[in-house]
């Protein structure tokens, strides 16, 4: 496999703000990889600067090995950017949008694949509607088929389903699955952590600017997150003293114990039978990213 | 390496996105020069004459046509950029492989063209009043087109400085609605004091309009070539300096 994005020691500064501080990692082809952090971590720019919509200060980044400054009109075609921000071009058609779009990329008569598009994202009844009477979702919809007129082999979605509906949420992931099978390069940044734990093969954090971790989304759940243990017991009876380091408190009445591995329910069990405690209820969770993504944010605060 | 397929496609939606629109774009402009013209007309008609014989209405036509020319083209290429700036819809000219050489003279041609439209547009419906005749039409074609180009130009630079519409309605109305009105489109400048005769030589608009008009009439308040070269000059420093805008990609791509 080789590198679909390599990013260097990437550096943009905004005033006196740095979006980004010094920012490196690699992509490799066929990757669904997932860039994380809260608002204003640097992920739009990291990507903005990717796709050339703003210029680093320092460090280089590379499409498939070329060079998006230098060699960036190669760099541009292979590389889809699906926007955040809900935008179009209210005066023309769905078809006419895609047609335009393809026309920039220096590709003619691409209406065959503009109708595989177009029928994928479920969007063909409105091939011939105005751009301005769509629904939110089919906008959205629309973003992605512009993102893929000129068929790049990495695409990057940069929070995609953000306020878009279940339905619209499960058939776009289907769909961006599909592409990653058949050897797309997938870059996805969200919000939604379960998307991202759901989806993602690896994981960048981002924090103020500099990448916090970066690893394979199993290793940064072993790492950062636990099974949880929910047990509530009977007649509301405290927790035995045995298991006081592995509590993370009570919720509702429901003990919460974070597990280090699986060996860990024999011993709670232990400990509660030894006490002379009775389970009511209980439940075994496992690990989550939001866990771990909220103890790598913490870690890195800490750190700075 | 060029992407010429790109360019056209930013030309050809550039004229679509006018012509659509073209009730606004096109026929309100054509509407409000034949309003200038009636009332103008009415009022001078009787009263002023230009260059020896010619009829007042007769020399106000082509100085309407080429001033709806040029606010025309300058309103194209400033209105798109900035409607797709405040959209963030410009993020789909900004990232496919177009070069700001392709940006710039898809954006400039569009505005140029728009302003011809409208100038054809104008001339067709004020015409009859006082047929001006056309004595070169390729001074006229040629004025019309490199005005249209300046006007263009300098439509991209106020639609990628400004950042909300007053600020461009601002760049509008308090430089080019003057530089366009003060340039002689409604009168000749002999009839004016010397010292306002010496200041208009300094609008480079006065010459894009003297030229236009020697082109109906065979007579100018200067040469028809001092005005080409002045106009020449105009649009390659404005030329020079929107493609160093947009070779930095100021405001654009940061």
């Amino acid at each position: 496999m080789g590198v679909a994005v390599s990013i260097q020691h990437v550096e943009k500064h905004f005033g006196a703000l740095k979006a980004l501080d010094g920012v490196s990692l690699e992509i490799a082809e066929g990757e669904f990889f997932g860039l994380l952090g809260p608002n204003g971590a640097g992920k739009t720019t990291l990507i903005s600067c990717l796709a050339g919509l703003a210029r680093p200060d320092a460090g280089k980044l590379t499409v498939l090995n070329r060079d998006v400054v230098a060699d960036y009109r190669d760099a541009r075609r292979l590389l889809g950017v699906v926007p955040q921000e809900l935008v179009f071009d209210p005066f023309f058609t769905v078809r006419e949008t895609l047609s335009i779009q393809s026309g920039y990329f220096g590709i003619r008569n691409n209406d065959a694949w503009i109708d595989e598009i177009l029928a994928n994202l479920d969007l063909t009844d409105k091939a011939d509607t105005n751009m301005r009477r769509l629904s939110g979702g089919m906008k959205r919809r629309v973003l992605v088929a512009q993102a893929l007129v000129h068929r790049p082999p990495v695409i990057v979605l940069d929070e995609p389903t953000a306020g878009v509906d279940v339905e619209l949420r499960q058939g776009l992931w289907q769909f961006v699955r599909r592409l990653n099978a058949e050897g797309h390069t997938i870059i996805l940044t969200t919000h939604y952590l379960e998307e991202a734990e759901a989806l993602c093969g690896r994981i960048a954090m981002l924090q103020r600017g500099k990448i916090v971790a970066l690893d394979s989304t199993r290793n940064l759940l072993q790492e950062f997150s636990r099974h949880t243990l929910s047990l509530r017991l009977v007649g509301g009876a405290a927790l035995p003293p045995a298991l006081a380091a592995l509590s993370n408190g009570q919720v509702e009445g429901t003990w919460q114990l974070r597990l280090p591995d699986f060996s860990a329910v024999e011993q709670v069990l232990a400990a509660l039978r030894e006490a002379g405690v009775a389970i009511e209820d209980m439940r075994l969770s496992p690990p989550d990213l939001e866990e771990a993504f909220v103890r790598v944010m913490q870690r890195g605060r800490a750190q700075q | 390496m060029s992407n010429l397929l790109g360019f056209r496609t930013l030309l050809m939606k550039e004229v679509l996105r006018f012509w659509k629109v073209s009730f606004q774009t096109v026929a309100a402009p054509v509407v409000t020069a034949l309003l200038y013209l009636l009332i103008f007309s009415h009022v001078l008609d009787e009263h002023v004459q230009v260059y020896g014989q010619i009829r007042y209405t007769a020399f106000l036509i082509p100085g309407l046509v080429m001033m709806s020319v040029l606010q025309n083209a300058f309103a194209n290429s400033s209105s798109s950029l900035i409607q797709s700036k405040v959209t963030g819809s410009l993020v789909f000219v900004l990232l496919p492989p177009i070069s700001y050489l392709e940006f710039f003279a898809a954006y400039v041609l569009a505005a140029a063209a728009r302003g011809v439209v409208v100038g054809i547009g104008v001339l067709s419906v004020t015409f009859w009043f006082a047929p001006p005749g056309m004595v070169s039409p390729l001074w006229v074609l040629t004025f019309a087109v490199l005005g249209g180009a300046i006007m263009g130009a300098l439509g991209v630079v106020a639609g990628i400085w400004a950042e909300k519409f007053d600020q461009l309605a601002g760049f509008q109305n308090f430089l080019i609605l003057p530089l366009t009105m003060l340039s002689g489109v409604f009168y000749s400048i002999h009839s004016l004091p010397p010292f306002w005769q010496q200041v208009s030589h300094f609008n480079p608009v006065f010459y894009m309009i003297d030229g236009f008009r020697y082109g109906f009439f065979g007579v100018s308040d200067v040469a028809p070539q001092v005005s080409l070269a002045v106009v020449t000059i105009a649009f390659a420093i404005v030329t020079v300096f929107t493609l160093a805008l947009l070779q930095r990609g100021y405001k654009l791509r940061n």
